[in-house]
């Protein structure tokens, strides 16, 4: 088992081959992610029935909540790449990191909106400098700064290295982002669903927000992978299997 | 895994390591900065910083919500099932303000102890139910986990 | 429930529907913009074999 995730892992990380894998994966992904994404909306918004306390505002949930996660479980593939690229030095870990941040960045800032845009009827406010809503924000700058890193640093593997180490430094404010709702007082309420007893959240809501969750995920490699197979192509461009792939 | 691999695979968890050690002290250090409100019982036990604004957090005790003017004044009580505080608030309420609902508000406090708001903002708990579920649970006696926490 | 009550969110259509369409905006770009740079990369490639072989073919 071990052997043969050991290979797997380096034929994963001949370019090539990942190129023609994400390919051939594309268009079945996007299939699941439609099918997830229609049912999810379909049970948020209209199956679901309005929150005993929130009423109808509440159902930016179902946006809001599966963009949080996103935006932390990519930050924590960055990071996991990060190690690859140190330890290993992987090429294709290095692209997947910068492909990645993008993506999360996109995440952070549509949780961020969101949350706003929810705050503002239910709290009274769009914005609040609580630790929850901080810690967040400090979210999006450290994907900014990677962007930014690795746009400064015209030696891409000197970049990809720097990059990595900026990423698993910021690793360390995810658990302060989990946590921030129970180690400090805040306005943002606890965690419902990933907390260790049972989600205080009716299954009649729970089944789409985690259905858009999925279908989150579905998207974020969709959008991966159409990145990391642009990526490879520009470096790759001068090598052989490239050329084959092209030229007729 | 080669020595080499392995010697930057501890270089990594190493400098991890001391990070977060000294993030970790810095967020103790900076601790009561984070808190975004004050209780009911730091005011009490005189945590709370005089002369200056500061939030404080709690339950609007049920039954002490009064409108006493004509305007938007509105005055109630604030605890933490431990101590309580008397709020008084001139200013549009969010949708969310209720008896029994957690709020946070921010202001001062007055000689007499009561405290002057400039802001109400309402939290609300993690729960998400339909109105009818919720009603059969209070009904029945049963409490969702969380909606008796102290402070709020 | 009728379409106007769907859409009325209970009162709270802006913050709901604003949420809504962001996320639409945010996927869309997100997987166009690759898409986009990825077809740029195929033509810029195919453009260099060819002038590459016609060159080859004028000089043997």
């Amino acid at each position: 088992m071990f052997k043969w995730f050991v290979k797997w892992f380096h034929r994963m990380g001949s370019p090539p081959h990942f190129y023609r894998f994400a390919g051939s994966w594309l268009p079945w992904l996007t299939v699941v992610f439609t099918v997830l994404t229609v049912a999810g909306l379909y049970g948020g918004l209209v199956l679901a029935p309005p929150d005993y306390q929130q009423g109808e505002s509440y159902r930016i949930i179902f946006i809001h909540v599966p963009a949080a996660w996103m935006s932390m479980f990519i930050y924590m593939v960055m990071a996991s790449c990060g190690i690859i690229v140190l330890v290993w030095r992987m090429k294709l870990a290095e692209v997947v990191l910068i492909c990645s941040a993008p993506i999360g960045a996109s995440f952070t800032f549509l949780a961020l909106v969101t949350g706003s845009l929810w705050g503002k009827p239910m709290w009274g406010t769009y914005w609040v400098w609580d630790a929850r809503l901080t810690s967040e924000l400090i979210l999006l700058f450290l994907y900014l700064g990677v962007i930014g890193l690795y746009g400064a640093i015209d030696e891409k593997r000197v970049a990809g290295r720097a990059v990595a180490i900026l990423a698993i430094v910021g690793m360390i404010n995810i658990p302060i982002i989990h946590y921030s709702v129970e180690w400090w007082n805040s306005l943002h309420q606890g965690a419902t669903v990933t907390k260790m007893d049972k989600p205080s959240i009716h299954w009649t809501m729970l089944v789409p927000l985690l259905l858009m969750a999925l279908s989150f995920k579905v998207y974020f490699i969709i959008s991966l992978f159409q990145r990391v197979r642009a990526e490879l192509l520009h470096r790759e461009r001068n090598s052989r299997w490239v050329e084959e792939l092209f030229r007729s | 895994m080669t020595p080499a691999r392995k010697k930057r695979l501890t270089l990594i968890i190493l400098m991890v390591a001391g990070i977060a050690v000294g993030v970790g002290f810095a967020l103790k250090a900076l601790n009561e900065n984070i808190m975004f409100f004050f209780s009911p019982a730091d005011i009490q036990a005189g945590k709370a910083p005089a002369n200056k604004d500061f939030r404080v957090g709690g339950l609007v005790v049920e039954g002490t919500v009064k409108r006493p003017g004509e305007g938007l004044t509105v005055e109630f009580n604030l605890t933490d099932n431990d101590s309580v505080v008397k709020v008084k608030y001139t200013g549009i309420l969010p949708d969310l303000f209720r008896e029994g609902q957690g709020i946070i508000a921010n202001g001062r406090l007055n000689d007499k102890g009561e405290f002057i708001a400039s802001e109400v903002l309402a939290k609300h708990d993690e729960n998400y139910m339909p109105p009818e579920v919720m009603d059969a649970m209070k009904k029945s006696g049963q409490k969702m986990p969380g909606m008796d926490k102290k402070g709020i | 429930m009728s379409m106007s009550e769907f859409f009325n969110m209970g009162g709270y259509a802006v913050f709901v529907w604003s949420s809504y369409g962001l996320a639409l905006v945010v996927l869309v770009l997100n997987w166009f913009i690759p898409y986009q740079q990825h077809q740029q990369n195929i033509k810029k490639l195919k453009r260099q074999y060819r002038q590459e072989t016609k060159q080859n073919d004028s000089s043997s």
